[in-house]
C-alpha cells in the first residue's frame, strides 16, 4: 500500500462509517415496524435522497474493498502485482454494478 | 564465576539456514544473563559456536537472538526471565534472529536491516553550516518530545525479527527504518524530510504497517514504533494531500 491508496482508504472508511450505522438503524426499523417490501419499495421509489444515500455508500465500499483485497492479495497470495491490479480493479467494477444495480431497483423500479 | 545451583539444558542452533538444534548441558548460576550460558558454551563446550556481542551492557545492540521464541537482548535477559526460576529441568532454546538469513550459528546477516534504514533516509540532512550559530530547541517543544520517545533506538533488530509484516513482505522497511525516520521528522535542523517522507509513502513504507505492536511489546528500549509508524501515516497523508509528496 502507497499513500494515494491509504488516503482513498481511510476517507472511505470515514465515509461509511456513519453509512453503515445509517443503515443498520433502517434495517432495524424495517423488521421492527414489518414493512413488506412493497411497503420498502413505495418509500424508496423515485426519491431522490436514497438514491444519492445508496449511490455513496456502493462507491465508498467498491473502492474500500478493492483496496482490502489487494492488500490481501499483495501479501498473502503468490499472484504478481500486475496482476492483483488487474483482479481488484475489476472486483471494484463488479462491487460497483451489483451495487448500483441494486438501487436501481429500489429507487427506479 | 558464582557457584552452579543447577543444570540448564540448552538448544543452540548450528549451521546455517538449514541447520538445526543441538543441545548442551551448561550450569545454571545466579543472575546469569542468556548471553552468558551462549558465552559458555562457546568456551567450555565448543569453540566453533558463532555469535555477537560487543558491550554487554545493552548499548551496542549487536547480541539479539531468539530466545525460547521471542527476539530479545540476550545480554540484559537473565535466564530466570525466561525460564522461571524454577531449578529443576529449566530448557532454553536460542536461535538467530527471524526475518534475517543466517550467517552461522547465532549470527545473521543484517546488511537488509541496514539498508532499509537508508532506504528509509535514516541519514540526517543538514540544513546549516557551521558558520550558522547553533539552533535552539526547547526540551518541551511538541516535535523534540516526539523526536525524544523514539531516538533511543539501539538498532538489534528485535522489532524487525518480531514483526509478522517484516515476516511477509520483504519490501516493507520495518519498525526501526520507520522509528528512524520518525525521530528525524521531528528534527527542525533536518533538510531531508520531503525525500523521506517521498521514501516512506511508497509501497514497502509505513502504510504496510499493520499495527499489530509487536514491536513495542519486543522493544527492549520500551519504545513504541508502532505510535512512531502511526505519526508517520498521517505526516506522509497530510504532505500528499498538500501536494508536497507524490504517490
Amino acid at each position: 500500500m502507497n499513500v494515494r491508496l491509504y488516503v482513498w482508504q481511510r476517507t472511505t472508511a470515514a465515509l461509511m462509517a456513519p453509512l453503515v450505522l445509517i443503515h443498520i438503524a433502517v434495517i432495524f426499523y424495517a423488521t421492527r415496524q414489518g414493512l413488506s417490501a412493497a411497503d420498502i419499495l413505495s418509500r424508496t421509489h423515485g426519491s431522490v435522497a436514497w438514491a444519492t444515500f445508496y449511490g455513496i455508500f456502493v462507491a465508498a465500499v467498491a473502492v474500500h474493498a478493492s483496496i482490502g483485497v489487494r492488500n490481501i492479495l499483495s501479501e498473502w497470495s503468490p499472484l504478481k502485482a500486475r496482476a492483483i491490479d488487474v483482479f481488484v480493479i475489476l472486483f471494484g467494477i463488479a462491487l460497483a454494478i451489483l451495487g448500483f444495480r441494486a438501487i436501481a431497483a429500489l429507487v427506479l423500479a | 564465576m558464582s557457584e552452579a545451583i543447577s543444570e540448564l539444558s540448552v538448544s543452540l542452533w548450528r549451521g546455517g539456514g538449514d541447520g538445526r538444534y543441538e543441545t548442551y548441558a551448561v550450569p545454571r548460576r545466579e543472575n546469569q544473563t542468556v548471553l552468558d550460558v551462549v558465552t559458555f558454551v562457546q568456551r567450555h563446550i565448543d569453540p566453533t559456536l558463532s555469535y555477537r556481542f560487543a558491550c554487554r551492557v545493552g548499548v551496542c545492540g549487536s547480541c539479539a537472538m531468539t530466545v525460547n521464541g521471542k527476539p530479545r537482548w540476550t545480554c540484559r535477559t537473565h535466564v530466570s526471565r525466561v525460564v522461571g526460576t524454577d531449578a529443576g529441568g529449566a530448557q532454553l532454546e536460542i536461535g538467530p534472529l527471524e526475518n534475517l538469513p543466517v550467517i552461522k550459528d547465532l549470527a545473521t546477516d543484517m546488511a537488509a536491516f541496514f539498508a532499509k534504514w537508508q532506504e528509509a533516509q535514516g541519514v540526517f540532512a543538514p540544513s546549516k553550516t557551521r558558520h550558522d550559530a547553533i539552533e535552539q530547541i526547547s526540551p518541551a517543544s511538541p516535535a523534540r518530545r516526539a523526536a525524544d520517545a523514539a531516538i533511543e533506538c539501539i538498532n538489534c533488530g528485535v522489532c524487525y525479527a518480531g514483526c509478522d509484516t517484516v515476516r511477509w513482505n520483504s519490501d516493507y522497511l520495518g519498525p526501526a527504518a520507520l522509528t528512524r525516520a520518525f525521530t528525524l521528522v521531528n528534527d527542525v535542523r533536518d533538510a531531508g524530510n520531503t525525500a523521506r517522507l517521498q521514501a516512506i509513502a511508497a509501497t514497502g513504507g509505513c502504510h504496510a504497517c499493520h499495527s499489530h505492536q509487536s514491536c513495542q511489546e519486543l522493544c527492549p528500549q520500551s519504545l513504541n514504533p508502532t505510535a512512531a509508524i502511526a505519526a508517520l501515516k498521517r505526516h506522509t497523508a497530510a504532505a500528499y494531500l498538500k501536494g508536497e509528496i507524490k504517490a
